[in-house]
């Protein structure tokens, strides 16, 4: 943990996960001097406005103008500078797609991308501002790391460590609050390694984001309501993934359900479904997200609901994937 | 300081080398942008031999001249520069584009020693030589960065937005050129996508614009000395009328020789067209230089 910054239960609850991300960046800034921040006439919106309040001659909110803020971070982190860049997610990966690539994947700059209004957390604004694509852009790209926090607590380290950790990063975050899944900082975040949230035999869930509070919620309802062993996964970081704790989840589980709020194509359920196919052992697999369409406007909640990411469609999908008749027995060389 | 004679033809001797070696270069692989490496010549060669403030000895010294060749796909006018002043391997040359080699149609800055940023992709260069020039500031230090601008880049509307910003942020460490060759691939800039009037559009975007012959040595100095001379808040931009394959005279202001093939003939006549060039530039600054 750098710098000894926490954060209690009440800042989580209290704060947007934005507002724990515009506190991280400023406590990061007061020991850094080279940090600087960027954001295209978002800075309230995504919070790196409070770092622009601490350090108005580090800030640089370039107007409407995303392809040129992303070029000027380029530059900004060629001359030695750590820039950090927020905007809404659908305009800090799609609207800057070849800059994302060129000028920071490509020179491999030191530049952070931290985008808000991820999935469809801006759910009113419909299709044009959520960002239900962008996981297949980033995961695709070289050199980048991509996280996508569960809460307050979880972004707090991912920015951290996104500051420790040379090289291009792009993390994902909603706008406004997210459920608390963390009761603090220290549960042992590392960067490309999964968080057991609950231990479980029968199947696995994997989620990243807002769909890891959904997750547990459901798996508490099936362990009491069914009697399900349930294991969820967050697996925070999806590039570069934690492919070891699938291949344990294959193995242990035999069923896999991945929750996100993206897009099934390309996205942690495309990453999951990867990592198994190549594992060569078969298993349930289900992907829920954004089934390859736009996502309704409406509530973030409400939308949840609609796509089956939120804790009834998880459990569905579980007690669906638990119906499922597949060979069951212990011997794994008879199969591809 | 004006440029004396003497430096003058120095300097036109250099770029008279660096053609040739262009020539060479394009020879070796086969094919090469001739014509907007020509142009841009004159430009490159003032700068890394007046201007730039760099150290061959250690590349990345922090406090070094920035420069972001933003129209990338002069990569091979650029590297003979580079090779030249000794930041890279003159055997580099012979390998361009071939595979594996770490020169190829646009330069990458993790592979050629001395390159600031890999460009290529149009319209880049610009915000990320606002951003280096913005990163001198916030690290109060004093070195300058330069940019040289395709005009047929300029279609692309992220320069805009480089431009606003670089007049709002009174960014005037960085020394912007366009390469004003009139033709990109498809034809001249005007037929394919108007320009004009270029000087207006930046000096309406908050800009101090210099109107040169890009292809005059002396007259870039004038420019350029200009521009490290202002006082005031407004970016400059420096925009330099050149002949697309400057020096080439079967290839001058043919949009055609955009991208060309150097095979024997043409290059034994390229050899023959920039020896009669040199000629014709010393003479130039025989007479005009001071």
């Amino acid at each position: 943990m750098a710098g000894g910054l926490t954060y209690t239960a009440v800042d989580s609850t209290a704060l947007s996960t934005a507002e724990v991300y515009g506190k991280t960046l400023v406590e990061l800034g007061e020991q850094h001097p080279e940090i600087v921040a960027l954001t295209a006439d978002l800075g309230k919106s995504t919070k790196i406005g409070t770092f622009g309040e601490r350090f108005p001659e580090r800030f640089f909110n370039v107007g409407i103008a995303e392809q040129n803020m992303v070029g000027m971070a380029a530059g900004m982190a060629k001359a030695g500078l750590v820039p950090f860049l927020s905007s809404f997610s659908q305009f800090a990966s799609w609207r800057v797609a070849d800059q994302l690539h060129t000028d920071i994947c490509y020179q491999n700059v030191n530049a952070k991308i931290i985008a808000t209004h991820g999935g469809t957390s801006f759910g009113q604004a419909g299709s044009t501002h959520h960002a239900i694509v962008d996981f297949a852009l980033v995961r695709s790209l070289p050199n980048i790391t991509l996280i996508c926090p569960a809460d307050g607590y979880e972004t707090a380290n991912a920015v951290r460590v996104a500051y420790e950790t040379p090289g291009p990063f792009y993390i994902r975050i909603n706008r406004g609050f997210d459920r608390v899944v963390y009761e603090n900082e220290d549960y042992g975040f590392a960067l490309g390694k999964a968080v057991e949230m609950r231990p479980g035999t029968d199947i696995t869930v994997i989620a990243c984001g807002s769909c890891v509070f959904q997750a547990i919620s459901a798996a508490d309802f099936l362990k009491n309501a069914d009697g399900l062993s349930v294991r969820v996964l967050n697996i925070h970081t999806l590039k570069p993934i934690d492919k070891e704790a699938i291949q344990k989840a294959i193995t242990d589980t035999r069923r896999i359900i991945v929750a996100e709020d993206h897009s099934v194509i390309g996205g942690l359920g495309a990453a999951v479904a990867e990592v198994i196919a190549e594992y060569g052992k078969g298993c349930a697999f289900k992907r829920l997200g954004v089934q390859d369409s736009f996502a309704p406007i409406g509530l973030h909640e409400d939308i949840m609901s609609i796509l089956g990411i939120d804790s009834n469609g998880i459990a569905e999908a579980v007690r669906a994937a638990m119906k499922m008749d597949f060979e069951l027995d212990d011997d794994w060389d008879d199969e591809v | 300081m004006a440029l004396t004679k003497q430096e003058w033809l120095a300097l036109e001797d250099k770029a008279y080398q660096m053609r040739r070696l262009l020539l060479d270069t394009c020879h070796w692989a086969g094919s090469g942008h001739i014509g907007g490496g020509n142009s841009v010549m004159d430009m490159l060669v003032i700068l890394y031999h007046r201007y730039l403030n760099i150290k061959v000895e250690d590349p990345a010294w922090a406090d070094r001249d920035r420069f972001i060749l933003s129209k990338g796909h002069a990569g091979i006018a650029y590297a003979p520069v580079l090779v030249d002043k000794g930041f890279n391997d003159p055997e580099q040359l012979k390998t361009f584009n071939l595979t594996n080699s770490k020169m190829g149609i646009h330069l990458d800055s993790n592979k050629v020693v001395g390159v600031d940023a890999s460009t290529g992709s149009l319209g880049h260069g610009l915000s990320i030589a606002l951003g280096t020039g913005l990163a001198a500031r916030v690290q109060g230090k004093n070195y300058k960065t330069y940019c040289i601008m395709g005009d047929g880049e300029l279609d692309e509307g992220s320069n805009w937005e480089a431009a606003m910003a670089m007049a709002h942020f009174k960014v005037t460490n960085v020394i912007s050129f366009v390469d004003r060759n009139h033709n990109m691939i498809d034809g001249n800039t005007e037929e394919i996508m108007a320009l004009e009037p270029l000087a207006d559009k930046w000096t309406a975007f908050g800009f101090e614009v210099k109107v040169i012959d890009g292809n005059n040595i002396s007259q870039l100095a004038d420019a350029i000395d200009f521009a490290l001379a202002n006082t005031g808040d407004k970016p400059v931009m420096i925009i330099a009328d050149t002949v697309k394959g400057e020096g080439i005279d079967f290839i001058e202001g043919d949009y055609r020789w955009h991208y060309g093939a150097m095979a024997e003939e043409n290059y034994e006549k390229s050899k023959e067209s920039l020896a009669r060039h040199y000629e014709a530039r010393k003479a130039r600054a025989e007479k005009e230089g001071k």
